[in-house]
């Protein structure tokens, strides 16, 4: 003579009760969906802590190993120091020089994938009618889409015996076919964002402009883009920070050589391309080699975070509200 | 010719010249996109010239070899399917659950706002620092080693972010209205979320998914820090068979090599010949993602299509 309640929580009545038991039987009920209730919240919780958990996790194993590591080579040499030479017997740690590889390529990249993605995202935006934007921007997103081993592939093997035909002098292993293929690589992101934004500023901004008598091409330079500003530049900043990380093309396309210089007709090592560079030989655990690739990622995600934080700021204080 | 005439050419001319800053700006927009379509086509045609002829059923079936006539990526493709049922297994469900506990049950607070900072910095941490993390915890501190588990683990915390933001925006799409409607009903929230909110915000859930492990496929960096080999010719145990019978969960501790450490590593050979097998990987390799990145197109599409609330 009960309510039961099944798994799926729906109510089985097999025979009626009344009054006050019906009552105390259904508060019962209740309770029971409650606490069940609670422990799914539980769970999904915990489920959502995971992201917490892995960047204390990634922050807790950089820090621990890099403090050996600082505590081998000091800091001030580590940042000033202009050689880089962790696997030879006369060790030097100058971690300029893999930055200078990480700056210029960065650069190569970024002097491509800004200037096409903000035309990109202007002629998508301002100047496309709606069914060539539909089918443009998913075709652009695939760009983002094809994995970076063969970006670097097509780098190593296409993009430099081409470059080499204009400029024999250009050795297998550079900075500069590596960067443009990242920079072709980034389009989409600078693209897709900076459309997004400039979206986002309201019809009666262009109308107004429209009625003043501006052209297409000065609305969309005078009033669209300084209006999406903020939009706009935390897009390059995304583009910025997946340059830094950027790490199959470089370790394919620009060699592995640490060379402290901003010359992209070189070939230099990044903070990346080194980290694959040890990885791919057989380093013991714990030795000051497998330590100077966390002192190396260390460094790597504390520029890309910062970049990160930048942008998130830009887009806060700069953000208009409409 | 009056005075007023005259004016009315000159401004006409002034138009004139400022419209044609409009054309000449969308063949520079035009060009620009062309550009970059163009070096995707020349990708594609670049890997199927070098790549078609070694594209043979031998290909998949044959381990790598020195003599690059008789490789393939038989274990390559293993090694990857394998790494991406791990993938799938830890990063969909956390993924999910984490998306429906920040949009339909986290309240508004601190706590909350520190995860969802979190969530979007994680997103722009470079994929080598997710090498480095499973290096040092899931290699060394957990003792998974250089296994299918390890490499599973860090790609599925690598599209974590993927998954979830693809799933909180899934839901936030759903009106109020179904919400109200479950309740007026009856139904808990778990009820709500389980027999209304997940099924509704399935097609843009799975959009986030496939993308998440189309990601995770094409992803080489991570996995070579974590000391994956390049040159493996034997397959991970298959469970309750071998000469010393393996175990069910054996294979997850099993050494391995995926379809872009292969290509790697054939890329960075000097002899021509295997970089038609990196050519061939490749365009295996091209066709799974694009694929994968298609059919969530696709299906974001018929989503929006279809769905008239």
């Amino acid at each position: 003579m009960s309510a039961t309640t099944t798994t799926s929580g729906r109510i089985v009545i097999t025979e009626r009760l009344t009054g006050a038991a019906r009552l105390a039987e259904l508060a019962d009920i209740k309770t029971a969906r409650k606490r069940k209730d609670r422990i799914i919240e539980f769970v999904l919780l915990m489920a959502a802590c995971v992201s917490v958990f892995t960047t204390l996790a990634i922050v807790y194993i950089l820090l621990k190993e890099s403090l050996v590591f600082f505590s081998h080579v000091p800091l001030w040499t580590f940042l000033t120091d202009t050689q880089w030479t962790p696997l030879f017997d006369d060790a030097h740690f100058g971690i300029a020089v893999l930055l200078s590889g990480t700056l210029s390529s960065s650069l190569v990249a970024l002097a491509i994938a800004i200037p096409l993605g903000t035309i990109i995202a202007i002629y998508l935006s301002e100047f496309a009618n709606h069914r060539a934007r539909e089918v443009l921007k998913p075709v652009l997103e695939l760009l983002s889409g094809v994995p970076t081993i063969i970006y670097g592939f097509f780098a190593l093997l296409v993009i430099t015996p081409l470059l080499q035909k204009i400029y024999p002098g250009l050795p297998t292993f550079n900075i500069l076919s590596a960067g443009i293929v990242m920079g072709i690589m980034i389009i989409p992101y600078v693209s897709s964002l900076s459309e997004d934004a400039m979206r986002a500023v309201p019809m009666s901004l262009r109308e107004g402009s429209y009625a003043m008598g501006a052209t297409r091409f000065q609305t969309a330079t005078r009033v669209v883009v300084p209006a999406a500003f903020s939009g706009i530049a935390s897009a390059y900043i995304l583009g910025i920070s997946r340059a830094v990380g950027e790490t199959m093309i470089l370790a394919v396309a620009a060699g592995m050589q640490p060379n402290l210089t901003l010359n992209p007709l070189e070939p230099a090592a990044t903070i990346t391309s080194f980290i694959v560079q040890v990885a791919l030989g057989d380093l013991p655990h714990g030795s000051i080699g497998y330590q100077t690739i966390f002192a190396a990622g260390l460094t790597l995600l504390v520029i890309t975070l910062s970049f990160n934080l930048l942008g998130h700021w830009l887009r806060r204080k700069y953000r208009e509200v409409y | 010719m009056s005075p007023n005439s005259d004016r009315t050419a000159k401004i006409r001319a002034i138009i004139k010249s400022h419209k044609r800053w409009d054309i000449v700006f969308g063949l520079v927009g035009l060009a620009a996109i062309t550009l970059a379509i163009l070096t995707l086509v020349a990708l594609f045609v670049q890997m199927t010239i070098d790549g078609l002829p070694r594209l043979s059923s031998e290909f998949f079936t044959s381990f790598p070899s020195r003599r690059a006539g008789e490789a393939g990526i038989l274990s390559a493709w293993v090694g990857s399917f394998l790494v991406m049922i791990v993938t799938g297994l830890f990063a969909i469900p956390v993924g999910i659950a984490s998306g429906i506990y920040l949009e339909e049950y986290a309240r508004k607070n601190w706590f909350t706002d520190v995860i969802e900072i979190n969530i979007s910095n994680l997103a722009g941490v470079p994929s080598i620092v997710y090498g480095l993390l499973a290096l040092g915890l899931f290699v060394y501190t957990f003792g998974f080693g250089q296994s299918i588990l390890s490499a599973g683990l860090t790609l599925a915390l690598l599209i974590l972010p993927i998954v979830i933001v693809t799933t909180r925006e899934a839901l936030r799409a759903i009106p109020q209205m179904v919400r109200e409607g479950a309740y007026a009903c009856g139904a808990t929230k778990w009820q709500v979320v389980s027999d209304h909110l997940v099924p509704y915000g399935m097609p843009g859930i799975l959009t986030g998914v496939i993308i998440g492990l189309s990601r995770a496929i094409g992803e080489t960096a991570p996995i070579i820090t974590i000391g994956a080999l390049t040159f493996i010719a034997f397959l991970p145990p298959i469970p309750f068979t071998g000469d010393v019978t393996a175990g069910l969960f054996d294979w997850l501790f099993s050494p391995f090599t995926v379809m872009p450490i292969q290509i790697f590593n054939w890329t960075s050979r000097p002899d021509p010949a295997f970089h038609a097998n990196a050519a061939a990987a490749s365009l295996v390799l091209v066709f799974l993602t694009l694929g994968m990145n298609g059919l969530a197109i696709w299906l974001r599409y018929r989503l929006r299509k279809n769905i008239n609330w």
